[in-house]
């Protein structure tokens, strides 16, 4: 068995351990990480200010490791290697011996030489502790300055505007992005994120940092033109230079200014030891980007078995997003191939740059920069890896879609070596093959390829290909949302509105077959509501709803529900917290405090729900539609009333907000919030509406979620004033019902939605599809037919009839049991129902 | 089940609730009893136990067919139940008890 030891667990270290686990090949593995954790997420490093935890960056676990047989160690750095006795030595001392030695050591940030660097308040971004650092140094603090607008230096920026404080970039060269962006291309994106509160200093050297006695900030930034900036926290993102001192102390071969000297194999000088990722030199060049490193790991793997690849460099094009700006750029991004043209279009008004670099000939892609808009990129990029001709008018590639007949690059015409998932490096052709053996639908080529499971950036292209193989086979794609239906639920949405249908009977009559199920039910009777906003208790309507909505209350493990006021905007009256209690105390409920900043009342009997909805509408509450795919919550901060840091009042806009749209039923559940400040409190970010006050106005974020997959809400428009912001919501939320798919949150609805959020904008913002007026009418109309639903039901002694346990005598259902647990009643478990049930007996 | 089964009256036919269901008990029997006034029969009635969500629910479920076999889907996790025979879809080791009903003019009647 090959011993194999890798030193460092970055994210190309640790795809070096998983490609070599999955190979095969007869290896016994140990890995040596020098931070105290297992490898994590670094091109997402700065979601750890958004809320991202360590655990949620994490790409693996110390117990994955163990199962996978892996022997791995943390926190204890190897310290040298003797290359005589093949054995590599820690900190700590303990010596590991091995065959073949991997070196995945990464880089370290470059800290200029700079008088003062040192301070405390100085720090770096490159690890989960180096945030923490900077996350301690930021507290108290208001102003942050990043050292670099570079690639890395912008992430950092976003971290210290997440984290509250004012930001800063000063940047020596006369532009950001320089590497990856042409002037034109630079200029936008500093006009961009200017925009978002971020300062941006070009040309700037920074002398000296000195520590400032007397002004309100810890640290003043002398630059070289005279000019200086204060600051409480400076973090230098510069740059990165590999991580080679091991190398350089075990006579390995290192270039002139650093990096491990690699040859196709990935080996190094000495042919037992390779190095991969940010430490390698291959050609002359450290490739900074996780993938080249995969290439390298997946290489440096293949040299242990039966079918060694070479690593023959990597394409840097690259897709990201900074501060919420989309930036794409590749190849040749300046042009510098000789006879190159360029072509480039520019608006300064909805701040979109985009230039392409031609070949002589007009045939080829050479290079791209694409500022504001990446809608672009893959195919660009397509056309540049593949060598595919470029269409006669080459500019029609990137200009906006309406001024001319934009040919987009069919998955048709790509070649099966194309690289389709970058992450994976799933090609065209891996696809294909997948198809031919059977996996013929998205989610099966998926998990069969691990396409489009990394990034995602793929996703688009993927479903296109696929759909297109499939279409190519005869193969129908099955949309239909169940047995009875042979539609989607969109359609189901245009059949009932076109043809003014009211009832599912109606619909199954006309467009269906068998008596429905649990799927199209109450998906119809959610589009029904959406369109006609009738009582769901309707007779009708009743046997469509779920037993939440046939109870308007929520189901809980053991057959009770629990009930939920609505207490918009979390705002409630002394009086009202007062007769919750004694309503919770009555009818015995356990009491919590839900994430919505509401009061949710646990083990409710069924024939005990209208007795407690009359007292709580008699006290002057309503339904909360927590039973509901419906409107949920709208969150609120204090705000300008009380706080000292609000600048709108985000109180009354929540309530206006909450009251607005409760009882609107949607394809799933709706949460919202207000915040008064760019602080955030109430979480807006991720929500699947959130807004957030500004000095002008709001700020409206759309689909963020929570939950399982979380998801940060993109900034949908700015400094909004109270009349827009309601316009854009109800358009947003109308468009949402019309077209999502049953049970789709709106995050979900836009990582799927074609065109994603400038497409979204041009619907709602600009009215592209002409349809606002309707969007605003039927939201209208829907606001305008709303009741209480509690308040109808307890008024209908019809409707009431169903609220019983038993049909036909009084008694209680004796399964139900609880028990006291910190001074309240919770449901009892199997072990001790059972012995209670026995002892009763 | 056989005719010698003793016929209980349970409750009214307006007791019950169209194309929906609702829990009736007898002795310490809890049964989930259905009304679906287009089918024939019209009344159907099993346990309401939910064997795998372990609480008495399946009268609070939706009524549907899969495949044509008329069912209940539970409220808590939504395994389909037969109305026919009582059989779980999904898991053949959770079948409910099926009862035989019928309606004698106004009243719903069941044999034990």
């Amino acid at each position: 068995m090959l011993n194999v030891v890798v030193v460092g667990n970055g994210m190309v270290g640790h795809h070096y351990v998983a490609q070599l686990v999955d190979s095969g090949i007869d290896a016994k593995i140990t890995v040596i990480g020098g931070e105290p954790r297992p490898a994590y997420d670094r091109v997402h490093l700065s979601e750890f200010f958004a809320g991202r935890s360590p655990e949620e960056l994490a790409l693996t676990t110390r117990e994955h490791y163990a199962e996978l047989g892996v022997d791995a160690h943390f926190g204890d750095p190897v310290e040298r290697i003797d290359r005589d006795n093949k054995t590599v030595i820690t900190n700590a001392g303990r010596s590991f011996s091995y065959d073949k030695l991997v070196l995945a050591t990464g880089s370290y940030p470059f800290v200029p030489p700079i008088a003062g660097s040192d301070h405390q308040a100085c720090a770096v971004y490159r690890t989960i502790d180096d945030l923490g650092n900077i996350q301690a140094q930021s507290k108290g603090a208001k102003v942050g300055v990043v050292v670099g607008g570079g690639l890395l230096g912008l992430e950092a920026a976003n971290a210290l505007q997440n984290l509250g404080l004012e930001t800063h970039v000063v940047e020596f060269a006369p532009g950001l992005m320089g590497v990856q962006l042409d002037t034109g291309g630079s200029a936008m994106l500093r006009r961009k994120i200017e925009a978002l509160g971020v300062q941006v200093h070009t040309r700037k050297a920074t002398e000296v940092i000195e520590e400032n006695v007397q002004g309100e900030t810890r640290l003043e930034m002398k630059f070289a033109d005279g000019e200086s900036l204060a600051t409480d926290v400076i973090v230098f993102s510069a740059g990165i230079r590999p991580y080679d001192q091991l190398a350089r102390d075990a006579d390995l071969k290192v270039g002139e200014r650093g990096g491990i000297d690699v040859d196709y194999h990935c080996k190094t000088s000495d042919s037992d030891i390779f190095a991969i990722g940010e430490c390698a030199l291959f050609g002359g060049r450290i490739f900074g980007l996780v993938a080249p490193g995969y290439r390298m790991a997946e290489a440096a793997v293949s040299q242990l078995g039966n079918d060694p690849i070479p690593f023959q460099g990597a394409d840097m094009s690259t897709k990201l997003k900074l501060l919420g700006v989309d930036v794409g750029s590749i190849g040749d991004a300046h042009g510098k191939c000789e006879g190159s043209i360029a072509y480039t279009f520019s608006d300064e008004r909805i701040e979109i740059y985009k230039r392409i670099i031609v070949s002589a000939d007009g045939k080829k892609l050479l290079g791209a920069v694409l500022v504001g808009d990446c809608s672009d990129y893959d195919s660009l990029l397509q056309y540049f890896l593949n060598d595919i001709e470029l269409p006669a008018d080459p500019e029609t590639l990137i200009l906006p879609y309406n001024a001319g007949s934009a040919p987009t690059l069919g998955a048709a015409a790509l070649p099966a070596t194309a690289t389709i998932c970058s992450c994976h490096n799933v090609s065209k052709g891996d696809i294909v093959d997948a198809m031919e053996a059977g996996h013929c639908s998205l989610a099966a080529v998926k998990s069969e390829t691990a396409a489009s499971t990394g990034c995602g950036g793929c996703t688009a292209l993927l479903k296109n290909i696929v759909d297109t193989e499939m279409a190519e086979r005869g193969l129908e794609v099955d949309t239909s949302i169940c047995e009875h239906f042979a539609h989607t639920r969109q359609e189901l949405f245009h059949l009932i509105k076109v043809g003014s249908i009211k009832s599912f009977d109606e619909l199954l009559d006309k467009h269906g077959t068998g008596r429905g199920c649990d799927i199209c039910k109450p998906a119809t009777g959610s589009i029904l509501a959406s369109l006609w906003n009738d009582y769901v208790l309707e007779e009708k309507h009743v046997g469509l709803q779920d037993t939440n909505d046939t109870f308007l209350a929520n189901m809980q493990k053991n057959g009770t529900y629990s009930v939920v006021p609505r207490i918009a905007g979390g705002e409630i009256t002394p009086d009202k917290l007062i007769v919750l209690g004694q309503v919770a105390k009555k009818y015995n409920l356990y009491t919590k405090i839900t994430g919505g900043q509401r009061i949710d009342l646990f083990g409710a009997r069924v024939q005990h729900l209208p007795a407690i909805w009359k007292e709580l509408v008699e006290a002057g509450f309503e339904t909360g539609h927590a039973y509901g795919k419906a409107l949920r919550t709208v969150k609120s901060c204090v705000g300008s009333t009380w706080c000292r840091y609000g600048v709108q009042d985000s109180v009354a806009m929540a309530l206006y907000v909450e009251n607005r749209y409760k009882g609107l039923r949607s394809p799933h559940k709706l949460k919202s919030a207000v915040s008064g400040c760019t602080r955030e409190c109430a979480e807006a970010q991720s929500k699947d509406f959130g807004v957030i006050a500004t000095e002008n106005g709001w700020n409206l974020f759309v689909c963020g979620n929570g939950g399982m997959k979380p998801r940060h809400a993109d900034l949908f428009a700015t400094d909004l004033d109270d009349e827009t912001l309601i316009k854009y919501i109800d358009r947003f939320l109308m468009f949402y019902v019309r077209t999502a798919d049953r049970l789709q949150r709106t995050s979900v609805w836009m990582d799927n939605l074609e065109g994603g959020l400038d497409y979204l904008k041009q619907v709602v913002i600009e009215d592209s599809l002409g349809i606002a007026a309707e969007l605003e009418e039927q939201m209208n109309n829907i606001v305008g037919t709303y009741q209480c639903e509690w308040k109808t039901t307890i008024e209908d002694p019809e409707r009431l009839k169903r609220f019983v346990q038993f049909v036909n005598t009084d008694e209680d259902d004796e399964k139900i049991i609880f028990v006291q647990e910190r001074g309240q009643p919770r449901p009892a478990t199997e072990e001790e129902r059972q012995t209670l049930l026995k002892e009763t007996a | 089940m056989t005719q010698d089964n003793k016929l209980v009256a349970l409750c009214k036919q307006s007791d019950l609730i169209p194309n929906s269901g609702i829990c009736a008990r007898v002795g310490d029997q809890q049964i989930a009893l259905f009304y679906l006034p287009k089918e024939t029969p019209q009344v159907y009635a099993i346990g309401d136990w939910d064997p795998i969500g372990k609480a008495n629910v399946l009268s609070r479920g939706i009524v549907g067919d899969i495949d044509g076999r008329i069912v209940v889907a539970s409220p808590l996790y939504k395994q389909h139940f037969d109305l026919h025979t009582g059989d779980c879809l999904e898991d053949a080791t959770a079948n409910v008890p099926c009862y035989r009903v019928s309606l004698d003019g106004d009243q719903v009647l069941i044999a034990l």
